[in-house]
């Protein structure tokens, strides 16, 4: 198993250096320069050009590369010229909103999703099943923005049961007032998420249940004289669950990237937003610190489950 | 051919098994009797799909009984298995019935280790400790020949080949010592040298734990090496039984004839084979009148055929169904040879 991991993770090495020169290659071909809003336009050409060569603007790409990547391990990706903050501040304070709010949505998720989707399958072809299934239609149907925005407006406008936008009150204050404050703050779109985002794993549990009862392992296990809800709980919900476990590390980083939906409708500052605004106001340090971000994510979203795949799942462990 | 002294123990007295297809019932095996005595080998045999693993999983009360009607009874040292609730038929799979399946690939968990897989057998039907039942894992793993009995228990399925892994299958279906053991195709899905290994596996063990066997195989070479007794299944009935010295040397039923005719023999490799024509039917195209087999047999005038077929006894409990057997011949033969005509 460690083996499988290491291995894992040193794939990840070339990964990682071809997402940062894509990144960095990108960032070149934006308009605009390390300078843009905080030098005087008017300026004296020849004063930027001295500048530019002293900040190595001139130098070969590949030493450019080396330089920004030398800046990247120390924490620096630039100032934004929006908000004329240093993007690593912008990120770890939005970064900490999506992260409650991600984490909240994902455990609301799965204690909704996997209760629901054993229940289907287990009764399968059943009433309960085909109410399961109508409520998975409904919510897959429905585009989530309108979910979000009929949400927002019957519980946070109509009924005032929750805020409505921020992610914790200004007036709230010592650690306890707070704590509840950013809670409230994410109740609502963490369940509105969850209730939509639970779709996909309450039909995947169902299936992979369904398939694991009618499999040839469980008919071994009957054969033996095992009872069958011994079966269910040594044989099909182990199967069953396991590669949702492991799709769970995926699922998370994604979430940290924020859902740009939610945090729009609920004016949430968290990630999602600062990407959205970043674009608006062509902040271009910050879009390239995210997409670099985002890539990162994704990398080790894939790491995390292919960690816990290997695990929780024999087959895929080299010995 | 051995002369089994043991009285049988397995009693199938005219089991019906029919399938629900479009809110519908068909019989999948229809008014099977069978008897399965200790120290012997009953050889199932016929074509996919005529019934046989539908035969054997109706035995280990295996159906959906939702989706499936059943009748008739069968006899198990005394008890009628078929009266069993779930909870009745548990003390039986596993404890004095073990199933074999064809496919070794798939039926053991790729999620456990095979000693946990062993062990649960024993955990539901045994009071043993755990050591007792390792113990016994790795007893178990020697008689079915595996070679490092402690490294194998230790790993998970996909480690292991085909053949090992219908080993382990064995040893489960082997563990509590059963009274009867059902084979269903268990050599089918292997290669031709470890088919030879299994079947010795499985004899082996039916001196050693004095079992009665029901080995289902299409394959009647499988039938020649390991049977006492064979029962040929056509279509959900069976069509012809004996001991495997009758039904090979004095076949008798058009379709035990043309399976044994259409058996690959070494002297005449170079022939061309027999094909029988046709297909087995599907549930719902079953013919109602005559023969089943009746159809593939063309040639056969109608009017040789019983209306109703019945089991008729041709000497020594050699059974045969229909009358049709007295006049068949194969199309490139002259009809009064026939008779004498053995594959
Ligand atoms: N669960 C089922 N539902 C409907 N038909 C079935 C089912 N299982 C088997 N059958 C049908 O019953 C017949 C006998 O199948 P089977 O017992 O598997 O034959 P064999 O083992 O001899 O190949 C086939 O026509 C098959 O299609
Ligand atoms: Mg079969």
């Amino acid at each position: 198993m460690w083996k499988t991991i290491l291995r894992r993770v040193l794939i990840m090495i070339p990964e990682l250096i071809i997402l940062s020169i894509l990144v960095f290659l990108l960032a070149k071909a934006m308009p605009g320069d390390p300078f843009t809003g905080s030098i005087n336009p008017k300026a004296d050409p020849a004063q930027i050009h001295h500048l530019m060569e002293i900040h190595g603007l001139y130098d070969p790409w590949y030493q450019q590369y080396w330089n920004w990547v030398v800046h990247l391990f120390h924490g620096d990706l630039g100032m934004s010229y929006e908000y004329q903050e240093p993007v690593v501040t912008l990120i770890q304070q939005r970064g900490a909103n999506t992260l409650w709010l991600a984490l909240f949505t994902m455990v609301l998720t799965y204690v909704i999703g996997l209760p629901l989707g054993l229940y289907a399958a287990h009764h399968e072809g059943k009433l309960q099943d085909t109410l399961v299934r109508v409520y998975t239609y409904v919510t897959m149907s429905i585009p989530f923005f309108v979910v979000l925005v009929l949400g927002i407006w019957i519980f946070g406008y109509a009924l005032n049961w929750f805020p409505t936008s921020g992610s914790v009150s200004a007036t709230a204050s010592g650690l306890g007032a707070t704590t509840m404050s950013r809670l409230g703050h994410i109740i609502l779109p963490g369940l509105l998420g969850a209730l939509f985002g639970t779709v996909n794993i309450v039909q995947y549990l169902r299936s992979e249940v369904i398939d694991a009862k009618h499999s040839d392992y469980v008919r071994t296990a009957r054969s033996k004289g095992v009872p069958m809800k011994d079966i269910y709980r040594h044989h099909i919900f182990r199967n069953s669950l396991l590669p949702i476990a492991a799709f769970a590390g995926y699922s998370i980083t994604g979430l940290l990237g924020g859902s740009i939906f939610t945090e729009m409708v609920f004016s949430y500052p968290g990630m999602g937003l600062l990407f959205l605004n970043a674009i608006n106001f062509r902040d271009y340090t910050v879009i390239t610190a995210l997409v670099l971000l985002y890539g990162f994510l994704n990398l080790m979203g894939t790491l995390l489950s292919d960690i816990v795949l290997s695990i929780v799942d024999p087959r895929v462990r080299i010995e | 051919m051995v002369e089994t002294k043991s009285d049988q123990f397995l009693n199938i007295k005219n089991v019906s098994t029919a399938f629900k297809i479009n809110g519908q019932y068909y019989d999948a095996v229809s008014n099977v009797n069978l008897e399965v005595k200790h120290d012997e080998i009953l050889a199932i045999v016929g074509e996919s799909g005529c019934g046989k693993s539908t035969l054997a999983t109706t035995i280990m009360g295996l159906h959906d009984p939702e989706e499936t009607k059943i009748s008739g009874e069968i006899d198990f040292e005394g008890t009628d298995l078929l009266k069993l609730d779930e909870k009745g038929y548990n003390q039986f799979r596993g404890a004095k019935i073990g199933m074999i399946f064809q496919d070794p690939l798939s039926a053991l968990n790729p999620l456990k280790r095979i000693e946990d897989q062993i062990q649960e057998v024993m955990i539901y039907h045994t009071k043993m400790t755990e050591q007792q039942r390792h113990a016994r894992v790795i007893e178990l793993l020697n008689q079915v020949g595996i070679e490092d009995p402690e490294r194998t228990a230790h790993q998970f399925p996909h480690q292991l080949s085909g053949g090992m892994r219908q080993r382990i299958i064995i040893a489960i279906a082997i563990a509590c010592k059963p009274d009867l053991i059902i084979a269903d195709e268990p050599t089918t899905a292997l290669d031709v040298t470890i088919q030879a290994q299994i079947l010795d596996v499985l004899r082996d063990i039916q001196k050693e734990n004095h079992a009665g066997i029901i080995l289902i195989t299409h394959d009647l070479g499988v039938v020649a090496e390991t049977a006492d007794r064979v029962a040929v299944m056509y279509a959900g009935q069976i069509v012809e039984q004996g001991t495997a010295a009758q039904i090979f040397n004095e076949p008798k039923h058009p379709y035990t004839r043309s399976l044994l005719r259409s058996m690959p023999q070494r002297e005449n490799e170079n022939d061309e084979l027999y094909v029988i024509q046709g297909m087995v039917p599907s549930l719902q195209k079953m013919p109602k009148q005559g023969d089943r087999f009746a159809p593939r047999i063309p040639w056969i005038p109608a009017s040789a055929h019983e209306a109703q077929p019945k089991m008729h006894d041709v000497g020594d409990n050699h059974l045969v169904r229909c009358t049709c057997y007295k006049n068949f011949y194969f199309p490139d033969q002259v009809k009064e040879g026939a008779g004498h005509e053995s594959n």
